[in-house]
C-alpha cells in the first residue's frame, strides 16, 4: 500500500494537518502536499479511469506531464475539472472528486470497452461510425456525446475573479531550477531587468532530491536584488512573437475565497527569453505499464523525498539508464524495500548502480517486464529477458513499479515559436538546434534553453542509457496491446504500429489517426515514445519520421484567466451617448450597434415592440419625433485640398458645394463596392464635415489617412473624428419647425433655412448647429450641439415639443421610415458585392469627374453589365411582411441540385403609415421588370408572392420633407 | 436667455480603493492643433507668445499658468487650457473640449493599476514623469500623461467613460486586495 | 503578437495597437488603365514567404500610416519608415540585403 512515512519530507508541514476530501470521504495531509501526495499518503492509487476504456487510473507522475490523476476541484461556482492532482496544492476543506467513471470509481460500467478492446483500434472513430449514414445522428453522436470528456463543465457562473497585467523585461527565465536561478543570477549582474518564473510554490527544481542541493542562497541572493522580479506558481505558458510571453500565475488557487484575483494572466514583452524548463521523465513500454502502481521512476523520489509518501511498500525498478538508480537509493534511504532493479541494458557498469548492488539491493541486467499482475493495484512482476519474446523466467511480488525510459528536455518553449530541434541519439531525445532558434524582431535568437531544457547534464558521468522502446524487444502481439504509450487517451504500441500498416507515414496523421499526444496533457510523456514505435514500424530513423507541433499553451490556462476582467459590463467598450441616461430613464430598450447603444424603441406599458414602434413611425409622421442622432459619424476635412480630397472620396462632387449646404454622398472603395454613405456640409471655404454611418467613423477616418498618407501625401488635408465631440438631435415630422420655434433663438424658416442647408446660431440658449436633411422624408432638423450639453438640450426639446405631442423614436422606426422612404442603409442593401448603380444611385455619381476611388472597379465587365440583381421596391400581393434573408426563387436547379434564385430581400418591414408589408430587394434586372411578381421562400417552406414596384413608397413627389 | 451648464461624462465623479484615488478631471477647453505645410515657424511664434513650445514625440510642454500642448502624433497636438485664437490660420484648429472624458489616477500603487490596463512599459526609465503616450486600455483609445511617477492623466472618448472608469476602479481593487492579503 | 515602432511616434506599439492594412508601394492604376494592369493593381497582391513591404496603422496611437519592411516567414522586422514614398529607402534595402544575402527589391 502507498502510505505516510513516519518521518522525513522536505516540503510538508507536520505542525500543520490539513482535511480534504476525495470522493465524498474524508481525508487528512499536510500542508505543503500536494493533493497527489496527499492521496497516496491515504492509499488512494486509483485516482480515475482512462478515456475509451475506462481502465483504472493511478497517479503516475509528480509534475504538470500528469496524465492521469485528473480531478474535479471545488463545487459550485467554484467547481473545476480536469485539475491535475500533482500540480494542486492541498489546503484546508478541498473537495475533488474523480473523472470519467459509471457509477462509480470502484466499479465502473464502461469498462465493458476493455473487453471490447480489440474492436476499438486505433482509428476506430474513423472507421466505425461511418455507416450506415442514418446511424452517425441518432445513434453514433448521441453515444459519443455521452462518453466525451472527461470532467463535468461547470453549471454556476464562476465565483473568483481573474486579472491580467503587462511586465516588460530585459531577461525572462522561465523555470526556477538550479539552472534558472543560475541564468537568472548572471543575467541580473549584467545589470539586466529580469523576471524569474517557476510553475510550482517552491524554488530548485530537481536538484533539491536528486543531488541534495540546497538553493536557499541562491534564492536569497536573487532576492535582494532590485533588478529581478520572482515569482512562484507562475507557469509560462506561450511564447508568441517578438518576445511576448503568456504566464499564468495562481495567486489564490490554494487560498480560495480570500478576496484576491485567483489567477493573474501576465503578458510579459521580454527582450530575450531563457527556458529553463527542465526535462520530463520518460515511461517504458511493456505490458501492464498503465496498472495503479507502475510510476515514473523520478516521481516515485520526489513522493518520498518531498512528501516523505510511500507508493508502495516493495518496490520494483526498471529502467535502461542510471539515474533510475537515483530512486533505488531514495527507497533504501527510507527504510522501504526494494525488490528488484531490472536493467534492460545488457552490461550495467554505472557509478550509480554500483551504489544501489553496495546496499544490497538486487540488479539484474538484461531483463524486462514480461508483464505486470494485478488491476485497480500492482501485486507483482513477471520478469523476462529484455533480447527475448517475453518468455516468463520469475515472478516477483510487488506494490509498486518505478520505471524509467530517459528524460525529454522540455523544449515547448523554444519550439512555440519555430525553433528547431535536433535529434541526440545517445541520449535517445530531441534538444534545441542552436542554429535554428525562434527570432525575434531584430532577427536575434529570441529563446535560448538552458540545463536539462537544452538536454545538457542529462546522462552527464553516467554509463550510456540504452533506447530500448518496447520491452520485450520481441514482444508479440499479446504484450503488446498491453503497452499503453498515451494513458489518457488509451493509445497502445499496438495502435501506432496499426497505423503505420495502413499507410500513415506522417507524425501528424498518426496523432490524429490514434489520438495519440491528443490528451490534456498534449504527450508529455508518450510522444518520444510513440514517435519511436512509429519509426521503428516504418523502418525510419527517428529524425527522419519528425516530431509533432508544439503550440502553446504548455499546461492548459482556465479559461477564466484569458478573459481576465472582460466580462460582464466590460466585457467590451460601451460607448454611451450623452443623452443614455435619459433614454434609459424613459424606458429605451436599447440594441448594440457597433459598440454603441442605442435605443430600438421606447415601449410604453403594455406595449410589445412592434406596438410601440408603430406608435413611434405614426406620431412621428403626424406629429414630432425625436431622434438621438449622435452615434453618427462625424469627420472634419481641412485645408487647401480638401475639395479635391472629397471629389476623390466620394462618387458625386464636393468641391463645388456653396459654403452653407450640404450634399448626400457616397464612397467605394478600389473595387467600385458601396462602402459607406452620408451628409457633406460646407463649413468654410477649407472646412467640410462629412457625416458617416454610426458604426463607420473610425473606418473611414482610417481610409481618409491611409489615401492623404500613402498616395497623395503632397496634398494639404487635416482630418479629424469628432464624432464624440457633439451630440445630434433628429427634430422630425410636420410639427418639427414648430418645437424649433418654441425653443427660439434663430430663424429656421424655409426661406432662411430651406431643404439640404444648415446654419450655426442658438435654440434655447444652446449652442447649435442645424442641418435641414431627412432621413424620413418629413420636415427634419438634425441639430448638433457640443456634447456636454446633450442631455440637457434633449430634455428641452422635450419640454419644449410637449404641447406638441413629440416621443422619442428608436432604431427601428428610423429604419422603417427611411425603408418607406426607399433610403438605402449601408449593411442592409449592401454588403459589399453591391455598387451604387445596383441601388438606381446613378445620380449620386458624377460623370464628369475623371476619377473617384471605386470608378476604375465599377468599369468592370462584371459590375457593368446590364444583367445584374437591382433595387426594386417590393409588395406582397397577400400583405404580409416578407421573412428577412428570403431569397426571389427562379425555375430549375443549379449545378449544385440547389434551387435557382433571382434576387433577394434586403429590408422588409411592416408598413405603420401604409399599414402593409414592405420590403426591399435586389432583383435580376429588377427595374425593368416593374409590375411583375416574384416568390420568396419563408423560413417555415412555402412561399409568398410579391410584386415588383418603386422602391419609394411613401410621398413620391417629396412634398414632406421640403416645406 | 438661461444659464447653461455643462455636464461632465461622469458628472464628477471620484473614488478610493486603498492608496490609489480616481477622479474624474473637469476638462478645460481642448483644441487639437496641426500646423500647416510651412508655418512650423508662425506656429512656434505663436506658441511662444503663449508660453508655449510644440512638443517632441511622447512629450508635453506647460505653460507657466494652465496652459499645455501635449504631443497627439506627427504635427498634431492637443492644447489645453488655453486659448488657440494665436494660431488662426497658422494651423488646422479643432474644438474637441467636448469629445474627450479626463480622468487622474493618483497615489502609491497607480502604476500597479495602470500596468493591468495598458501595453504600454511604465517603467520610468521608459516613461518617465512629464512624458505622454498614446495606447490602449482595452479596445479604448487613450492618451496617458504621467505627471509624476505615481500620478496620472488619462484621457479617453467621452463615449466610452463609463466603460474606462469601471475597468479603472476594476484594477484598483484589484490592487487594493492584494495589498490587504 | 508582433511589435513596430511607429516611425513618427517613437515608440514600439504592440499588435494590439496596430490595424494591418496590406502591400506598400502599390502603384494606383485608375480610369484609363487596362484590364491587366487594374487586376494587378487590385488583385495580384503580393504575398511572400519571405521579405514583404506593408502598411500598418498606428490606429491606438496616433492614428496614421506608416510603412514597414519584415520577414513574414521568420518575423524578424528590417525597419519601419514614414509611408511618403514610393519606394523602400535606401537603408531598409541596405538593411534587408545584409540579412538576406542575395535579396532584390522588385
Amino acid at each position: 500500500m502507498s502510505t505516510r512515512l513516519a518521518k522525513g519530507g522536505r516540503l510538508i508541514d507536520r505542525s500543520a494537518a490539513t482535511e480534504f476530501t476525495f470522493n465524498g470521504r474524508r481525508m487528512r495531509g499536510y500542508q505543503g502536499d500536494t493533493l497527489a501526495s496527499a492521496l497516496l499518503a491515504n492509499d488512494q492509487m486509483l485516482v480515475g479511469r482512462s478515456f475509451k476504456y475506462h481502465r483504472p487510473r493511478g497517479i503516475v507522475a509528480a509534475g504538470p506531464e500528469e496524465p492521469n490523476a485528473l480531478v474535479n476541484l471545488g463545487s459550485g461556482a467554484r467547481l473545476e475539472p480536469n485539475q491535475r492532482a500533482t500540480m494542486t496544492e492541498l489546503f484546508d476543506g478541498l473537495e475533488a472528486a474523480s473523472q470519467n467513471h459509471w457509477p462509480s470509481l470502484e466499479y465502473d460500467v464502461g469498462v465493458i470497452n476493455n473487453t471490447l478492446a480489440r474492436f476499438l483500434p486505433g482509428g476506430f472513430y474513423y472507421k466505425t461510425f461511418i455507416h450506415p449514414r442514418a446511424f452517425w445522428k441518432h445513434v453514433f453522436e448521441p453515444v459519443i456525446r455521452q462518453s466525451a470528456g472527461l470532467g463535468k463543465a461547470p453549471k454556476d457562473r464562476d465565483a473568483d475573479r481573474y486579472e491580467q497585467a503587462y511586465a516588460h523585461c530585459d531577461v525572462l527565465v522561465i523555470g526556477g531550477g538550479i539552472a534558472g536561478l543560475e541564468a537568472a543570477l548572471q543575467a541580473a549582474k549584467a545589470k539586466k531587468r529580469v523576471i524569474l518564473l517557476e510553475q510550482t510554490p517552491h524554488w530548485g527544481g530537481r536538484a533539491p532530491v536528486d543531488h541534495g542541493t540546497d538553493v536557499g542562497p541562491l534564492v536569497a541572493q536573487l532576492s535582494a536584488m532590485d533588478n529581478v522580479t520572482m515569482r512562484l506558481r507562475t507557469t509560462g505558458a506561450g511564447v508568441y512573437d517578438h518576445g511576448y510571453v503568456l504566464a499564468d500565475e495562481r495567486i489564490a488557487d490554494h487560498t480560495p475565497g480570500d478576496g484576491r484575483p485567483r489567477q493573474r494572466l501576465w503578458r510579459i514583452r521580454a527582450g530575450q527569453i531563457i527556458a529553463a524548463t527542465g526535462a520530463i521523465e520518460r515511461p517504458l513500454s511493456f505490458a501492464g505499464n498503465d496498472i495503479p502502481g507502475v510510476m515514473l521512476a523520478s516521481a516515485v523520489r520526489d513522493y518520498v523525498v518531498n512528501y516523505a509518501t510511500s507508493p508502495g511498500d516493495r518496490t520494483v525498478i526498471v529502467t535502461n539508464n542510471d539515474d533510475a538508480y537515483r530512486t533505488a537509493l531514495a527507497l533504501h534511504a527510507a527504510g522501504l524495500h526494494v525488490a528488484a532493479v531490472l536493467d534492460v541494458r545488457a552490461a550495467v557498469t554505472g557509478d550509480l548502480p554500483a551504489q544501489v548492488r553496495a546496499a544490497g539491493i538486487r540488479v539484474e541486467a538484461g531483463r524486462a517486464i514480461a508483464k505486470v499482475k494485478g488491476s485497480k493495484r500492482v501485486t507483482g512482476v513477471q520478469v523476462c529477458l529484455q533480447a527475448g519474446e517475453g518468455a516468463v523466467l520469475e515472478e516477483i511480488a510487488c506494490d509498486a513499479v518505478a520505471m524509467s525510459g530517459g528524460w525529454s528536455p522540455v523544449v515547448h518553449l523554444y519550439s512555440h515559436c519555430g525553433g528547431k530541434l535536433m535529434w541526440d541519439v545517445g541520449c535517445a531525445m530531441f534538444r534545441p538546434d542552436p542554429a535554428k532558434p525562434p527570432v525575434n524582431h531584430d532577427g536575434s535568437a529570441m529563446v535560448a534553453c538552458v540545463g536539462a531544457a537544452n538536454g545538457d547534464g542529462i546522462g552527464a558521468g553516467e554509463a550510456p542509457m540504452e533506447a530500448a522502446w518496447v520491452t520485450p524487444q520481441g514482444a508479440g502481439i499479446k504484450l503488446r496491446t498491453k503497452m499503453w504509450l498515451d494513458y489518457q487517451n488509451d493509445v497502445k504500441v499496438s495502435d501506432v504500429q496499426l497505423a503505420a500498416r495502413e499507410g500513415y507515414e506522417s507524425v501528424e496523421h498518426t496523432k490524429r489517426y490514434t489520438t495519440l499526444g491528443m490528451a490534456t496533457d498534449q504527450g508529455k510523456l508518450s510522444n518520444i515514445n510513440g514517435l519511436a514505435v512509429l519509426s521503428q514500424a516504418l523502418n525510419e530513423d527517428i529524425p527522419q519520421v519528425g516530431t509533432t507541433t508544439f503550440r502553446p499553451p504548455y499546461t492548459p490556462v482556465t479559461l477564466g484567466a484569458l478573459a481576465g476582467e472582460a466580462r460582464g459590463d466590460i466585457f467590451q467598450p460601451l460607448r454611451r451617448t450623452p443623452m443614455h441616461d435619459a433614454h434609459e430613464a424613459a424606458g429605451a430598450y436599447f440594441e448594440p450597434v457597433g459598440l454603441w447603444r442605442r435605443p430600438y424603441t421606447f415601449p410604453r406599458e403594455g406595449e410589445s415592440h412592434a406596438d410601440s414602434v408603430a406608435r413611434e413611425v405614426i406620431n412621428t409622421r403626424t406629429n414630432v419625433g425625436l431622434l438621438d442622432a449622435s452615434t453618427l459619424g462625424k469627420i472634419i476635412v481641412k485645408g487647401p485640398d480638401a475639395g479635391r480630397f472629397l471629389d476623390m472620396l466620394y462618387t458625386g462632387v464636393m468641391s463645388t458645394l456653396p459654403v452653407g449646404k450640404c450634399r448626400y454622398g457616397l464612397m467605394c472603395n478600389e473595387q467600385g463596392f458601396l462602402s459607406d454613405d452620408g451628409v457633406v456640409a460646407r463649413i468654410s471655404e477649407d472646412t467640410f464635415l462629412c457625416h458617416t454611418t454610426s458604426g463607420g467613423a473610425d473606418r473611414i477616418h482610417g481610409w481618409m489617412e491611409d489615401w492623404l498618407q500613402c498616395e497623395w501625401w503632397d496634398w494639404q488635408v487635416y482630418t479629424a473624428n469628432v464624432t464624440e465631440q457633439y451630440a445630434q438631435v433628429a427634430v422630425v415630422g410636420p410639427k418639427a419647425r414648430q418645437l424649433l420655434e418654441t425653443l427660439g433663438g434663430m430663424d429656421v424658416s424655409r426661406e432662411t433655412l430651406p431643404f439640404m442647408q444648415w446654419a450655426d446660431g442658438t435654440l434655447g440658449g444652446f449652442p447649435v448647429r442645424v442641418y435641414r436633411i431627412s432621413f424620413s422624408g418629413e420636415l427634419s432638423y438634425e441639430i448638433a450641439v457640443p456634447a456636454s450639453h446633450g442631455a440637457a438640450f434633449w430634455a428641452a426639446c422635450m419640454a419644449a415639443g410637449e404641447s406638441l405631442g413629440v416621443m422619442p423614436y428608436g432604431t427601428e422606426a428610423l429604419h422603417v421610415m427611411r425603408a418607406e422612404k426607399g433610403f438605402i442603409m449601408i449593411g442592409d442593401e449592401t454588403d459589399g458585392t453591391v455598387i451604387p448603380q445596383d441601388l438606381g444611385l446613378s445620380w449620386a455619381i458624377s460623370k464628369k469627374k475623371e476619377d473617384y476611388l471605386g470608378k476604375r472597379g465599377q468599369m468592370r465587365n462584371h459590375l457593368a453589365s446590364p444583367d445584374r440583381w437591382r433595387l426594386v421596391g417590393l409588395e406582397t400581393l397577400d400583405g404580409s411582411v416578407i421573412p428577412d434573408g428570403s431569397y426571389a426563387v427562379a425555375p430549375g436547379t443549379n449545378a449544385n441540385g440547389q434551387r435557382n434564385t433571382e434576387g433577394r430581400v434586403t429590408s422588409t418591414y411592416y408598413s405603420p403609415t401604409l399599414k402593409r408589408g414592405i420590403a426591399m430587394g435586389l432583383i435580376h434586372k429588377g427595374p425593368e421588370r416593374m409590375g411583375e411578381t416574384v416568390e420568396f421562400n419563408t423560413v417555415t417552406g412555402g412561399t409568398v408572392k410579391a410584386r415588383i414596384v418603386d422602391p419609394v413608397f411613401y410621398d413620391k413627389e417629396g412634398a414632406q420633407q421640403n416645406v | 436667455m438661461r444659464e447653461i451648464i455643462a455636464k461632465l461624462p461622469l458628472g464628477h465623479a471620484h473614488i478610493s480603493h486603498g492608496t490609489v484615488t480616481l477622479a474624474e478631471l473637469a476638462l478645460p477647453r481642448l483644441t487639437s492643433v496641426a500646423p500647416f505645410v510651412g508655418q512650423d515657424k508662425a506656429v512656434a511664434k505663436a506658441l511662444k507668445s503663449m508660453g508655449l513650445t510644440f512638443p517632441n514625440s511622447n512629450s508635453v510642454s506647460q505653460s507657466k499658468g494652465e496652459g499645455a500642448l501635449i504631443w497627439t502624433g506627427r504635427n498634431q497636438a492637443f492644447l489645453l487650457a488655453a486659448d488657440p485664437t494665436p494660431l488662426q490660420g497658422l494651423a488646422a484648429l479643432t474644438d474637441q473640449s467636448d469629445g474627450w472624458c479626463g480622468l487622474t489616477l493618483t497615489g502609491a500603487g497607480a502604476t500597479d493599476v495602470l500596468l493591468r490596463l495598458v501595453p504600454v512599459d511604465l517603467r520610468l526609465s521608459a516613461l518617465p514623469a512629464g512624458a505622454c503616450i498614446r495606447t490602449g486600455l482595452s479596445h479604448m483609445n487613450l492618451i496617458l500623461w504621467r505627471n509624476a511617477p505615481e500620478a496620472f492623466t488619462l484621457l479617453v472618448f467621452r463615449s466610452m467613460a463609463r466603460t474606462a472608469w469601471h475597468e479603472v476602479e476594476e484594477a484598483m481593487r484589484a490592487v487594493a486586495a492584494r495589498a490587504a492579503c | 503578437m508582433l511589435t513596430l515602432e511607429c516611425p513618427y511616434c517613437g515608440v514600439m506599439a504592440e499588435e494590439t495597437e496596430l490595424s494591418p492594412g496590406y502591400e506598400a508601394h502599390l502603384k494606383r492604376f485608375g480610369p484609363g488603365s487596362s484590364d491587366a494592369e487594374f487586376e494587378a493593381y487590385m488583385f495580384a497582391r503580393k504575398n511572400p514567404k519571405g521579405v514583404h513591404f506593408e502598411r500598418w496603422r498606428h490606429a491606438y496611437g496616433c492614428g496614421k500610416w506608416f510603412l514597414a519592411a519584415r520577414c513574414t516567414a521568420t518575423l524578424e522586422v528590417f525597419g519601419t519608415y514614414p509611408a511618403q514614398v514610393s519606394a523602400p529607402p535606401p537603408e531598409i534595402i541596405a538593411k534587408i540585403k545584409a540579412r538576406r544575402p542575395g535579396w532584390e527589391f522588385k
